[in-house]
């Protein structure tokens, strides 16, 4: 077992977070890394790999799929363990909460996958982090695009300027406790509801 | 003071009882806040499960005994002290596959269950391509059904077909698409495909195994050591199963189970599973079709738990070994259930084991697991290399 690299399959529809993780094992030693991204024929896909390991996103609908499989094929005779040592329940923790399942192959030594385990959980959550930051990223464009057309809609039927639009606006938010964006959003609804000249 | 639970559920009309639990105030009533969460997998459901994310859950009925054994997953211990449905599965193959079935009948359709798998088993005589079928995971009353009626009809499920798992909620896509030629899953996903002309429906699970266990409660061992909140949450299932088997409640019911949180699938099919209408050759409503309370439906029996470690070890799911390994690993698995927390709550004994019957007559006597798979032809031993059976 030790004289040939650990195959490490990660089943991921998701591209950009594969990628990351490849990059990532490919640091950790003597590892042959396999990505699946389609999920339609599975089995024969995984069986033909033969892996070590299986690194899959906990949520995935297809772990059901998988599991079969550790029924019918050398990982019947080898038993699954999901992570290396369920008493390691740091570890455990850590990976569901990054949203990563692994299954290992059992017999394998612990400081082999160790360092596997630890670079998915890190990864898995760099991912998370950069979601989230483009996620936030794109409602703050959306939130300055619905403040703008607001402001438009306040100067073309107040007669007002610019910046009283906005302070209108600001002080509306601040009286209900609620985000500029929000107001901007119930006035630019309101304002489509009302205008009956557009076909809208 | 309300003492709140996440209760983890797979969307499909035999989570009915918790849902109702929650949404008509049986679980208030015991002081209990239920919160439902779904799942996307049987997988992740057990792992929250392991992991106390989820205080309790509904459970594939072999789920706890395939944990406590430590069988294709890390060894925990789950156990089930409540029964929430019996029947409710059905086996949907594709048109196609229908189609060739009745040539092979002589151009007839099958009266039964058992009719049908016979004229399939000619139908793959002719047949080139293999066939494919789903259930929804190894250890599930489904993967049981489907290999039962197989096999009754002289169809070995590892060897004539392919089985493969999917998640209830892909089924009939994957149908639509032609990746697998047939199905064995629950409500509504039957009705779905049915009314969508993507298969028909050839068997219920009320045929083949009659008032089969289907769905538990599974809780992790410790939840058990608080008797008061066990106890409660017992009560509040009761009483939200009797309300489910209620026909006034069956359309309330179904659009409760319609909204998006929960199956976010059409009304209409998960009310003629609660009515027993599915669209089943004649048609006829089957009562027992899926049922949440009557007939004692709820008490966990010790048979039922090692006749479904009998399936397990007949389709190859347990390593075999001495027989002294072998009495203590079915000890193991009849103590996934619980009749005696349940008897706690509810009154009743323990009582003695009753015979469980099936399609082909054999019958399991509650007792001997060693003797019973000695009825069978057809097996598939631990380990075994597919290709050699």
């Amino acid at each position: 077992m030790s004289a040939r690299s650990l195959k490490v399959l990660i089943i991921d529809a998701n591209l950009v977070r594969a990628a990351i993780l490849e990059e990532g094992l490919r640091d950790c030693g003597e590892i042959e890394v396999h990505h699946i991204r389609e999920m339609s024929n599975l089995l024969p896909r995984v069986a033909a790999i033969d892996p070590d390991v299986i690194l899959i996103d906990l949520e995935n609908p297809s772990r059901d799929t998988l599991e079969q499989m550790f029924q019918v094929s050398r990982w019947a005779e080898r038993p699954i363990a999901m992570f290396v040592d369920k008493s390691d329940s740091d570890a455990v923790q850590a990976a569901i909460d990054a949203g990563v399942s692994a299954y290992v192959v059992d017999g394998l030594r612990r400081e082999r996958i160790k360092p596997v385990l630890d670079v998915t959980i890190s990864r898995f959550n760099a991912f998370h982090r950069l979601q989230q930051e483009l996620n936030e990223a794109r409602s703050a464009l959306a939130d300055r695009k619905i403040i703008e057309r607001a402001k438009q809609i306040l100067i073309e039927r107040q007669g007002c300027t610019e910046a009283v639009a906005y302070a209108l606006l600001r002080r509306t938010a601040m009286d209900q406790g609620r985000k500029i964006a929000d107001i901007a959003r119930a006035l630019v609804t309101a304002a489509d509801l009302l205008q009956p000249g557009e076909g809208k | 003071m309300t003492r709140r639970l996440n209760v983890g559920f797979m969307p499909l009309v035999d989570a009915a009882s918790l849902i109702a639990a929650a949404e008509r105030g049986f679980a208030v009533a015991e002081g209990l806040e239920l919160a439902l969460v779904r799942q996307a997998s049987w997988a992740s459901l057990r792992d929250h499960l392991n992991l106390g994310h989820l205080d309790c859950a509904q459970a594939l009925a072999p789920l706890p005994i395939a944990a406590r054994l430590g069988i294709g997953q890390v060894r925990s211990e789950l156990v089930a002290p409540f029964v929430l449905s019996r029947g409710g599965n059905a086996i949907t193959l594709s048109l196609e596959l229908t189609d060739e079935i009745r040539r092979a009948n002589g151009g007839t359709s099958p009266g039964d269950a058992k009719s049908w798998a016979r004229a399939l088993a000619i139908a793959l005589r002719h047949r080139v391509a293999p066939v494919t079928l789903a259930m929804v995971y190894p250890f599930s009353g489904h993967n049981f059904e489907l290999r039962y009626w197989l096999a009754a009809a002289g169809i070995h499920p590892d060897r004539d077909v392919r089985l493969i798992a999917i998640p209830p909620p892909l089924m009939v896509e994957s149908l639509r698409a032609g990746q697998i030629d047939g199905f064995c899953v629950g409500a509504p996903w039957n009705g779905l495909a049915a009314a969508d002309g993507v298969g028909e429906i050839v068997a219920t699970k009320s045929e083949i195994f009659p008032h089969g266990i289907e769905k538990v409660l599974a809780v992790p061992l410790r939840l058990l050591d608080d008797e008061l909140v066990t106890a409660s949450l017992l009560r509040a299932l009761a009483a939200a199963a009797r309300w489910c088997d209620d026909p006034a409640n069956h359309v309330d019911l179904a659009e409760l189970l319609a909204r998006p949180s929960y199956l976010g699938t059409d009304p209409e099919q998960s009310l003629r599973a609660l009515r027993g209408q599915l669209q089943v050759r004649s048609g006829r409503a089957d009562p027992d079709y899926l049922y949440f309370s009557r007939l004692d439906a709820n008490r966990p029996r010790r048979e039922e738990a090692l006749w479904l470690y009998a399936q397990m070890r007949r389709w190859g799911q347990v390593r075999s070994s001495t027989p002294a390994v072998m009495r203590a690993t079915e000890a193991e698995a009849a103590a996934a259930f619980r009749p005696d927390v349940y008897a706690r709550v509810f009154g009743g004994g323990v009582d003695t084991p009753r015979p469980i019957p099936a399609c082909d007559r054999v019958e399991f006597d509650g007792v001997s697991v060693g003797s019973y798979l000695q009825l069978f032809d057809l097996a598939t031993p631990f380990g075994a290399d597919h290709r050699s059976l």
